[in-house]
């Protein structure tokens, strides 16, 4: 009988639960689609935080109840949203003002690789057939003052995602500030990656093994 | 007398040419002018230039106008989404052009076309393969690429009601490039769920100023796309 790997380190959720714990009450915070979007689950009880949500909206509030859909009330990733007390609409030159002017405190974005210089890839795989497209996210981490990425540790073939160069395409240079992985949560400083907290159980030299760039615990 | 209301979708778009240049509200389904699209199937007008954010999806309204190879190339931040064939279809064949534009970058360029500013600088795309072969200027120690401001001979937009002075308001987060566009189309046409009489909008909750638009045609019943392609409807009918 093969012996299956035991899944190690933190789930999607616990991650989501992670970054969530580092919004401050107050901020005015933007999800990108897929785990980040998570995050909103999880900000604890008794902080006000408000979503911004690129297509148009500050103020998004969670998915509605089934039956209760409007088309023309919808996410950056065009779900079906609601919204909270004191929300409000603007058009696409405001919203990117709010973006680009930096205005927003902080963006949760996923990954495909991140460089210990704070480099960011997540737009293109630059395969020469595939039909580009880049949304919203360059302007994100042009303008956003805090830039938290949220990822596997590893591609689902075990290749490394934190490396020394990125390979892919670049969404933005030196912009990421912090990395929540399944494994670790690492920081970006000017000079090296610093793990500030390592998941249950995972042990330094099981992250180094499982990046291509060097780490320094804190 | 200014009146700005026209009686159909069809005579709401006669005067679109072959080769113009046309923005198209909308972000995926929310805020497309879905009736005015399709009239302008009908019309037949080619060879355009269409400025969306995305390409539309299943078989109809901007999908529709791609597919019925009226347009020669799109220029959007997001040409593929959920249920987006045709495009991506037409693209790997080098059937249709593409100008990938960054979403913020592309929506201050409608701003700034709109604003009468020809160009202007951002940090949006430096260092990436979005701003090769564009100027970069240094501001205070930071980097920015030089973007230019766009028009457009048409815009079609879609909105929630309208006056005969072509005055606006949208409906939640169908507004998105709606207002921008207005400013920066030479001839702004808009379909609007309801047609109201002058003074009905009150002045301080008026999100275009009728300035910015030419015509206005009541579309009482808009179409729901995503409804559409989920019967795998396809225009024309």
């Amino acid at each position: 009988m093969v012996e299956k790997e035991i899944k190690k380190g933190w789930s999607r959720n616990e991650m989501a639960q992670k970054v969530a714990l580092d919004i401050p009450d107050g901020a005015y915070v933007n999800l990108g689609i897929g785990i980040p979007e998570l995050v909103a689950d999880y900000v604890p009880e008794g902080r006000e935080v408000i979503y911004h949500t690129e297509n148009g909206l500050l103020g998004m509030g969670p998915a509605p109840e089934k039956g209760q859909e409007d088309p023309e009330l919808i996410n950056a990733g065009k779900k079906n949203i609601t919204t909270i007390k004191g929300a409000c609409f603007f058009h696409h030159a405001d919203s990117f003002t709010m973006i680009r002017g930096k205005h927003i405190d902080i963006c949760v974005l996923g990954a495909f690789e991140v460089s210990e210089k704070g480099d960011l890839a997540n737009w293109s795989t630059g395969e020469p057939d595939a039909v580009p497209a880049v949304g919203g996210a360059m302007d994100l981490v042009a303008g956003v003052k805090n830039i938290l990425v949220i990822t596997q540790h590893t591609t689902k073939s075990g290749k490394p995602k934190i490396v020394e160069n990125c390979t892919y395409p670049l969404t933005g240079k030196g912009v990421v500030n912090r990395i929540y992985t399944d494994l670790a949560i690492i920081d970006i400083t000017e000079e090296e990656l610093v793990i500030k907290e390592l998941a249950p159980g995972i042990s330094f030299d099981y992250v180094q093994e499982r990046t291509g760039a060097k780490l320094r615990m804190s | 007398m200014i009146n700005k209301i026209v009686e159909s979708t069809s005579e709401a778009v006669k005067d679109i040419f072959d080769g113009a240049v046309i923005m198209i509200s909308g972000f995926g389904e929310a805020g497309s002018p879905i009736e005015l699209i399709h009239a302008l199937i009908d019309q037949g007008a080619k060879d355009l230039t269409v400025i969306s954010n995305n390409t539309g999806s299943g078989h109809v309204g901007l999908a529709a106008l791609i597919e019925c190879k009226k347009v020669r190339k799109m220029v959007c931040s997001f040409p593929r989404t959920a249920n987006s064939t045709v495009f991506p279809e037409l693209y790997s064949k080098g059937e249709i052009e593409l100008e990938l534009v960054p979403q913020g970058t592309l929506a201050e360029r409608i701003r700034s076309g709109g604003a009468g500013i020809p160009a202007f600088y951002t940090s949006t795309s430096v260092n990436t393969p979005l701003a090769e072969g564009k100027e970069i200027r240094v501001f205070d120690n930071t980097q920015y690429v030089m973007e230019y401001g766009i028009k457009a001979d048409f815009s079609l937009i879609k909105c929630e009601a309208a006056d005969r002075h072509g005055n606006l308001i949208y409906n939640k987060t169908a507004r998105n490039f709606g207002p921008i566009m207005c400013t920066a189309g030479e001839k702004t046409i808009v379909q609007a769920k309801r047609i109201v009489e002058l003074g009905e909008i009150d002045p301080e909750s008026i999100v275009t100023p009728g300035i910015f638009v030419n015509s206005v045609v009541e579309v009482s019943n808009p179409a729901d796309e995503s409804k559409l392609v989920k019967e795998n409807r396809r225009y024309p009918w």
